[in-house]
């Protein structure tokens, strides 16, 4: 299994990750690299084995669906890049 | 003063020899003389952490000091720490200030005990040598050529060279065993769970665990006593009484069986490592101990399975690093999309880029079930291998690491060579078993060697046990390193 240009070009773009041709070219060859030590799980066989998600096989507390933070919007808002009013600033995607 | 234990101190404490303000103020003139040499702390606040010794000696003189009311511990960059700047090594982070006190924070602020700074870390936790951090590597206090370890790389030489009492670390495939025994020092991963994750900013969250760090067994029981406990903001906190992990320490290992598995004791690991912790497996059998060979057939897979699902769950994790409602912004833009684009690509670094890359591939569509599902089914292939041989042992000891703390810029350039640094420790992450790792010699170059502890579920007590009773007979985790 190897990634060709495209496919790293694809990913970086589902990332949303900025990458020049020099960049993809790069990581390239380290994906392969990783992807090749990778590989070394794919024969294994696992029929019938139960994926594992969580290291303890418990269900996930549920709480009752109220609200338990206080409101710190001008706090939260403190350590943003851009706000106006109250709101998170960003750039205009609608013209 | 500052070579003291916890224990140590906190009788100074209490018997008035000394303040807590003195003893911050130690701290903080060591730190002044020896961090531009290791690069071990992002940031400092001396007033802030002057005032909390100062609230802490107004506590131990109304005679309401806990253990460690009044101790300078130092914190880990990932931990949210209200009115500090909190970046996890990244320029993504570089001016966040947090808003609020992790769990952990909190429970340390509880106790009285100072927050002496935040330690230098990897970017986001991702990586084995602390060369990847934003903020630049940190050095290992024994020889500064060297790397300390990662990604708690900061949190261990803190400890190593005396720049804090003790200091907190996260383990996701191993960041607080590696670094503690390539500086020397004693760390603990609790079981998954035992430890709330709020507040701490998430890499990989069905591996990510938070603990302590420190100069042996006894500071760490004492830590956990901290740490440790159910929180309900953390859905995956485990409800469980409260403990005191002190209880065992003294008692003695008679009949302790020791699981050695054949594995861990295989090609790769270096002759002067496995002397070291030949000779403590040794120490362990006059104590009492007897040892019994195991197998863990599927941990030579852990590498592989923990590269598809730490790096699928940090591409979900950081896609919330947008330069949107916090953190860093790149200048110029187009649009949102190449808003997203540019800032991420300028704000994380090279390995975080790497794994957000491998993460997004592996649960892109098509590829899902080859990859993420299969690591997932190996990964319950991995956890059994160890139920089955706690049938036959207590607890099981190996190596940390495959070596001693290699040079910096070593490994920089070949990110596969890196990841099997961690080629002992991050099975018992993918099983959420707890981990621990001190110091048992010395191999090449004259650099510490570490012993890994690996318990049953919820077996810290026990394991801090077993560390507590090679320490009482043995002296390595006494040792400093002495350029210092």
């Amino acid at each position: 299994m190897s990634l060709s240009l495209a496919d790293v070009e694809k990913v970086a773009r589902l990332a949303r990750l900025a990458m020049n041709e020099q960049e993809i070219l790069a990581a390239q060859a380290q994906l392969n690299n990783i992807f090749g030590l990778i590989a070394e799980m794919q024969a294994v066989d696992t029929k019938g084995v139960e994926p594992m998600s969580h290291s303890q096989d418990l269900a996930q507390r549920l709480r009752e669906d109220v609200v338990t933070e206080a409101d710190q919007r001008a706090a939260f808002q403190a350590v943003a890049p851009q706000v106006e009013q109250g709101l998170y600033l960003v750039p205009q995607v609608i013209e | 003063m500052i070579h003291s234990s916890l224990t140590q101190l906190g009788a100074a404490l209490r018997a008035k020899k000394i303040s807590s303000v003195e003893l911050t103020q130690a701290y903080l003139d060591r730190i002044a003389q020896l961090n531009p040499q290791l690069n071990a702390y992002i940031t400092l606040n001396p007033e802030v952490s002057l005032a909390q010794a100062r609230a802490a000696d107004a506590r131990l003189a109304a005679g309401k000091a806990e253990a460690l009311t009044g101790i300078p511990i130092a914190q880990k960059d990932i931990f949210c720490a209200k009115g500090w700047l909190t970046t996890c090594g990244s320029k993504m982070l570089h001016n966040f200030v947090s808003p609020y006190d992790a769990h952990v924070i909190s429970q340390f602020n509880n106790a009285g005990a100072i927050n002496l700074g935040k330690t230098n870390m990897d970017e986001f936790a991702m990586g084995s040598s602390n060369e990847t951090s934003h903020y630049g590597p940190v050095k290992n206090p024994w020889d500064t050529a060297r790397v300390p370890g990662g990604s708690s790389g900061g949190t261990a030489a803190a400890v190593a060279a005396r720049l804090c009492a003790a200091a907190t670390g996260t383990d996701t495939g191993g960041s607080i065993r590696q670094p503690a025994a390539l500086c020397g020092i004693s760390g603990l991963k609790p079981t998954y769970g035992v430890c709330s994750r709020y507040g701490m900013i998430a890499f990989a969250s069905s591996l990510d665990q938070a603990g302590p760090m420190g100069r042996s067994a006894e500071d760490l029981a004492l830590m956990m006593n901290v740490m440790a406990g159910f929180d309900e903001r953390d859905s995956t906190s485990l409800q469980r009484d409260k403990e005191d992990y002190t209880r065992d320490l003294n008692k003695p290992l008679t009949g302790l069986r020791i699981g050695l598995p054949k594995e861990f004791f295989a090609a790769g690991m270096g002759a002067d490592v496995a002397k070291a912790v030949e000779a403590a497996i040794a120490e362990y059998r006059k104590l009492g101990a007897t040892i019994v060979d195991i197998s863990l057939p599927n941990s030579k897979l852990s590498v592989p399975v923990y590269y598809v699902l730490a790096p699928a769950e940090a591409s979900s994790n950081l896609s919330r690093f947008d330069g949107v409602r916090y953190g860093y912004r790149t200048p110029e833009y187009s649009d949102l999309a190449d808003m997203y684009e540019k800032s991420r690509a300028q704000g994380f670094g090279a390995e975080v880029k790497r794994r957000i890359m491998i993460g997004t591939y592996v649960l892109s569509h098509g590829y899902y079930d080859a990859y993420y599902l299969q690591a997932q089914k190996i990964r319950r292939l991995i956890a059994q291998d160890f139920t089955e041989a706690y049938k036959q042992c207590d607890v099981i000891m190996g190596p940390t690491s495959p070596s001693t703390a290699f040079k910096l810029g070593e490994k920089g350039d070949d990110p596969v060579q890196m990841y099997l640094s961690d080629i002992y420790t991050i099975a018992v992450n993918l099983a959420g078993l707890p981990g621990m790792s001190i110091p048992c010699g010395f191999g090449a170059n004259d650099m510490p060697v570490g012993l890994q502890i690996i318990g049953n579920y919820f077996d810290e007590a026990r394991m801090l046990n077993v560390a507590h009773q090679y320490q009482l007979a043995t002296d390595w985790h006494t040792r400093a390193p002495k350029a210092l």
